[in-house]
């Protein structure tokens, strides 16, 4: 479905990414981690054309069922963000208008992709609100962002994220801001995606136990380059560099080593 | 494993409470009781907003309880003033979460880890260069930064400078709070392991907050978990799988690890944390706990001992005998 062949993408003309191949089915999850400053977020935006400060896909290509995505006019773009392929951010919370309801915004958001009344956008809103088990959406739609917790937050930007059953979704560290019991929540509302509508999503995350968890896919990267890609089995099991088996023994677990 | 004669610090039924709108009241902290025990670590847990960095700030005199005495040293810290205060700050030190928020940008790292020492005339102007040096040894770290800005480093190092500034002053006591959330796990374990090491080597004791249980549970000797500004459950490190609180319970089961089952379902926890401006009456986890019960929802469990140091906040205990 998503096809990324062997990219590099450069801003001005140091290439940051080197090399980076991916082949995503559907229903798949893919993990992309690594250090802060490895290129996992810029991969992802390089998917969505939403890369910062002039950087650009330098070699290679990126085929989304099949088309290219790097000859797209604004004109495509615009109908493929937010239906086909959307994506999650960090923190939900600057994504959201602040001085905006959070009903002005899903409104306005169902609208632009669909010809649709203002009444059933809402109703829409309010639906997927719900879905994304946040209790009395009437009550969010009519509340601010800066109203809401964390964790209300990021499932609002999910339910906005989910509104039209994407076939590719893009999480950037969407749970790194939250606590572990929210994370929890929010990790067990991306598996459903996948399994009750067949979403793949590629997920950037610095918890390796996360990664692991979500993924069928790992992908390990450090300087803008892969060091590991591979099945989970394949990658927890062994069949990796020393790098990633530096990170895996990093991570805090428990029953693992203890200091004292 | 805790002795009466190593302790330092006590928090005796500390409680804060902070005024809010229509006249309610906040309340942070309700009657915290912790000890901090020499050369050991007391690793503080819960979820944002229940109140731990809060209680933590009394222990540096950030800020004063509403209730209830915090004796170091013999002394009531909350009552110090002026020169007693400043005075009792030596021996007490803070590592915070954002290293690059906890420095002047403008000062060279040779002024930031011999600025505690020279407010208090431990060392003269002139020793500064080899006393830094022998700091950023100590932390692992080349002594030629000296000359460096805070800005030329990175994150993990910048933390490595905030942990040799508050040991410069050979204090009893440092309190971090999430002093490794803003950095790689690889940096994580690195800072971790150096923590431990100077630990063991200056028998310094540590107040650790943190949210992750599996990163706590690895280098802390005693875990308290808050809840609401609430403690309700006091266990030591080692058998952190021992706890029985149902709130600990789901801490434990939110926890994602690369070797755990996963086939594992996660449980669904729909309900949100209330707003501590309206903690419900009773027990403060009632209205997420599966095990509620009538009596939950009318009396507040007080902590009681059901194990050797392991004190639990929960109707469905017993004390032991």
């Amino acid at each position: 479905m998503l096809d990324i062949q062997n990219i590099t993408i450069s801003y001005k003309d140091r290439p940051t990414v080197k090399d980076f191949s991916l082949h995503l089915g559907e229903g798949e999850i893919c993990s992309l981690v690594g250090e802060s400053g490895s290129g996992k977020t810029t991969v992802i935006r390089a998917v969505l054309g939403l890369l910062a400060g002039g950087g650009y896909v330098s070699k290679g290509d990126i085929l989304f069922e099949g088309k290219s995505l790097l000859k797209n006019t604004p004109a495509q773009w615009r109908a493929l963000r937010g239906t086909d392929i959307s994506m999650i951010f960090q923190d939900s919370g600057a994504m959201l208008n602040p001085t905006r309801k959070i009903g002005d915004l899903f409104v306005e958001y169902i609208k632009t992709h669909e010809n649709i009344s203002k009444k059933d956008a809402w109703d829409k809103g309010v639906s997927m609100l719900e879905r994304m088990r946040l209790p009395d959406g009437n009550n969010i739609m009519k509340s601010y962002s800066f109203q809401l917790s964390g964790g209300m937050r990021q499932r609002v930007g999910i339910a906005m994220a989910m509104t039209y059953n994407p076939k590719l979704l893009l999480a950037d560290e969407p749970t790194s801001a939250l606590d572990v019991t929210t994370q929890a929540q929010i990790v067990r509302q991306m598996m459903e995606l996948r399994d009750d509508f067949g979403t793949s999503i590629i997920i950037v995350t610095h918890n390796l136990g996360v990664a692991a968890y979500m993924a069928n896919k790992i992908v390990v990267m450090k300087n803008g380059e892969i060091t590991d890609a591979g099945s989970r089995e394949d990658i927890l099991g062994g069949k990796h560099s020393d790098y990633t088996q530096k990170l895996l023994e990093a991570v805090p677990s428990l029953g693992g080593k203890r200091y004292v | 494993m805790f002795n009466d004669k190593d302790l330092i610090l006590e928090a005796k039924h500390v409680t804060r409470r902070f005024p809010a709108s229509g006249g309610r009241e906040l309340t942070a902290c309700n009657d915290v009781n912790l000890k901090f025990y020499k050369g050991k670590t007391l690793g503080l847990i819960g979820e944002s907003g229940c109140g731990k960095s809060t209680f933590m700030r009394f222990l540096v005199a950030l800020d004063k309880p509403t209730e209830g005495e915090i004796i170091f040293m013999g002394k009531d810290i909350t009552k110090l003033k002026g020169e007693e205060l400043r005075q009792m700050r030596q021996h007490v030190q803070m590592v915070f979460q954002d290293p690059s928020g906890s420095f002047n940008p403008k000062m060279k790292i040779r002024d930031i880890i011999c600025e505690p020492l020279m407010n208090f005339g431990r060392i003269k102007a002139s020793e500064k260069d080899a006393v830094a040096r022998k700091y950023l040894e100590m932390v692992e770290l080349p002594g030629e930064f000296a000359d460096r800005f805070p800005h030329n480093m990175s994150g993990g190092q910048r933390q490595r400078i905030a942990i040799a500034r508050a040991i410069a002053l050979e204090p009893e006591l440092i309190v971090m709070d999430e002093a490794t959330c803003a950095l790689d796990v690889s940096v994580q374990k690195t800072i971790i392991e150096l923590v431990v090491k100077l630990q063991k080597e200056k028998n310094i004791a540590i107040g650790f907050i943190a949210h992750d249980l599996g990163l706590i549970q690895s280098f802390a000797h005693q875990i308290a978990v808050m809840y609401l500004g609430n403690i309700i459950e006091v266990l030591p490190g080692e058998n952190v799988d021992k706890a029985v609180h149902p709130y600990s319970l789901t801490l434990l089961g939110a926890i994602f690890d690369t070797n755990m089952d996963f086939s594992k379902k996660i449980e669904r926890l729909d309900s949100e944390i209330p707003s501590p401006l309206d903690v419900p009456e009773g027990c403060p986890f009632q209205t997420r706990c599966p095990k509620c019960m009538d009596i939950c929802k009318k009396e507040r469990p007080k902590l009681i001992q059901i194990g050797e140091n392991h004190e639990i906040a929960c109707h469905l205990f017993k004390e032991a005998k």
